[in-house]
């Protein structure tokens, strides 16, 4: 497919310091300049979203659907099959699981341009409780044929992938968080490709594989674990959930045979265990554990305090590398041949 | 009256043999929506050769009128009136429901010529018809968007998150035509979830309603020549309908919201039906 000959510029003064969310709008309605067929849609989150700066410079673009996210997402694929692309924001839960099937049937079964910007994903609402956290998109999206599925680190790959989403013909779903995340990136300058993995840390020990708010703890026990205890960490910042870049899980398996994953999401069917499949189909033996939120409904509380209740922080991280390091595994016979 | 004595020859004429189809591909599939394809059929001749804007042969021009069936399980009645529009090679319908075919029991937008959504879930069809109707606005076309709902339906309540958002946009563009057979799978409406009173309903909600009997072809054709000159507001055609209506013993009867036909009941079928 054809790269979008873009000569939009969303570079924004002090974007290291901005919110995903905060970012996002901007992007959008730079982009909306340049593209007269973005829509935005939202459902009474154009303001939460921030999708709402978009709206306020194209209100003859822009669609409010009130609080009705079976609509929302039915509306999108009406207005994609007019021609038209839209971007639709909501929070991270009601995307996924409010108009699951919305998204499912009317968006990906179609193969619809339809850009879907889901926002307060994981547990990054704490105090919003388990009805506002979203710890199971990732198993849902991951799912939907046709869906491309990306977790941006922070703000500027926030920006990065919601012009990247653009040169896909068909339905996206990137998820964002909710703003307190501390940004990773202080400058625009690096290569992003959807699908692509980022090695934000060279490493031959252990490879941590993050994804989202994630990343920024990995790259801080990597860097804590290398001064203190001289372990060397390779992060893997692996922002497309899907299409799952399977050579660098591949080469990670071989060239440190250790692997943490580390989602802000349920422990089952997400990164997690995107990953374990590429593993357990390599036929390769690997030291390998998971950190993610156990098959439970999170608590109310600060981001923060909770991710490090489920060891998704830098502590976390930096625990479950030592008890990695030491865990014993089988090697296959031939290993060494194969590698 | 708007329809002249010549067409509606014609059209009462075409409706028989669209129903005469729809029994025959229900005897071939080994099974089929047929009663809601059967209560249908009027109204579907009447948009497909009078008044929708299309091209069978060029099914993707993008001027033309949208057709959305919300009540996708009515596949096989739109498959029937696609293929004798010319979309598709008729000889297609003897293959419904095999493995492989274009055609299955719910329509595959990708898949089926002048089918323009994926529908079949209930309460899908509405709301993208709505963002058809948003998209004409903003691309400033003269398109209308039809969409066939059923009662049913209705139940759903992305109906009417869409009819709201319908309303508050003031799709003039929009036409609704409610087949109010009156029947869903478990028995009738009223006895399964009451849906009374509909027009209330729909006129509260923002729409210009009227009632007509869905089966009378210069009553449908009146009202949908009357929905065209509504301004600022979508229009709502409730159409009274009989399920499985022309064949004697499906009338009415909720068993026949699904079923097969043996040979000998497609003829029946069809006798019922007449030329």
């Amino acid at each position: 497919m054809a790269k979008t000959e873009s000569t939009v510029t969303w570079t924004v003064y002090d974007a290291d310091k901005m919110t995903q969310r905060e970012i996002y709008g901007i992007v959008l309605k730079d982009l909306g300049a340049q593209y007269p067929e973005i829509v935005g849609l939202s459902a009474d989150l154009a303001k939460s979203t921030k999708i709402g700066t978009f709206g306020d410079a194209y209100p003859d673009r822009f669609f409010n659907l009130g609080i009705a996210e079976q609509n929302l997402l039915g509306v999108a694929a009406g207005l994609a099959k007019a021609g038209l692309t839209p971007f639709v924001s909501t929070f991270s839960v009601f995307a996924s699981a409010r108009a699951c099937e919305f998204l499912r049937t009317d968006i990906c079964y179609q193969q619809l341009n339809v850009k879907v910007i889901a926002t307060h994903g994981g547990i990054s609402f704490g105090s919003g409780g388990a009805t506002h956290h979203a710890t199971e998109d990732y198993a849902v999206v991951r799912a939907f044929p046709h869906l491309t599925v990306v977790v941006p680190a922070d703000a500027i790959e926030t920006a990065k992938a919601v012009k990247a989403c653009l040169d896909i013909t068909g339905p996206v779903y990137i998820r964002i968080g909710r703003g307190f995340e501390p940004n990773i990136n202080t400058s625009e300058d690096y290569d992003f490709e959807i699908g692509k993995a980022i090695e934000m840390r060279e490493g031959t020990d252990l490879t941590i594989i993050a994804a989202g708010n994630t990343v920024f703890h990995a790259v801080q026990a990597a860097d804590i674990l290398k001064q203190d205890n001289d372990v060397s960490v390779r992060v893997l910042n692996m922002h497309t959930l899907k299409p799952l870049d399977e050579e660098a899980i591949m080469k990670a398996v071989t060239e440190t045979r250790r692997i943490i994953t580390v989602e802000d999401h349920n422990v089952i069917n997400g990164l997690g265990t995107a990953v374990a499949d590429v593993i357990a189909a390599s036929g390769k033996g690997c030291a390998f554990t998971k950190l993610g939120v156990p098959d439970t409904f999170c608590p109310h509380g600060y981001p923060e305090d909770l991710m490090n209740l489920y060891n998704i922080d830098t502590d976390g991280i930096v625990a479950k590398v030592g008890e990695l390091l030491n865990r014993e595994f089988e090697e296959d016979e031939d290993w060494e041949d194969e590698v | 009256m708007p329809l002249t004595d010549q067409e509606r020859q014609e059209f009462e004429a075409l409706a028989k043999q669209l129903r005469r189809d729809i029994a025959d591909v229900t005897g071939w599939s080994g099974g089929a929506h047929i009663g809601g394809s059967m209560s249908m059929v009027d109204i579907l001749t009447l948009l497909y050769w009078k008044y929708l804007k299309i091209d069978p042969a060029n099914p993707a021009w993008e001027e033309r009128d949208r057709f959305v069936l919300s009540k996708g399980h009515g596949g096989v009645g739109h498959a029937v009136v696609l293929s004798q529009r010319g979309f598709f090679d008729k000889e297609e319908l003897r293959k419904f429901n095999e493995t492989g075919s274009m055609l299955g029991m719910h329509l595959d937008s990708l898949k089926v010529p002048g089918c323009e959504t994926s529908t079949g879930s209930m309460g899908h069809g509405l709301p993208q018809a709505v963002g058809m109707a948003l998209g004409a606005r903003v691309l400033h076309k003269d398109w209308r968007v039809y969409c066939v709902i059923g009662d049913g339906e209705s139940n759903e309540g992305s109906i009417w998150e869409a009819a709201m958002a319908a309303a508050h946009y003031k799709l003039d563009n929009l036409i609704v035509i409610q087949d109010r057979n009156h029947l869903m799978i478990d028995g009738p409406t009223e006895d399964v979830m009451s849906l009374e009173p509909l027009a209330d309903k729909w006129r509260a909600f923002g729409f210009e309603t009227r009632e007509v009997n869905g089966h009378d072809l210069d009553q449908l054709a009146e009202a949908i020549e009357y929905a065209h000159t509504v301004k600022d507001k979508p229009i709502m055609l409730l159409c009274d309908t009989v399920k499985g209506k022309g064949v004697d013993f499906m009338e009415g009867d909720p068993a026949w919201h699904y079923g097969g036909l043996s040979q000998e009941l497609v003829e029946k079928a069809k006798q019922s039906i007449g030329e």
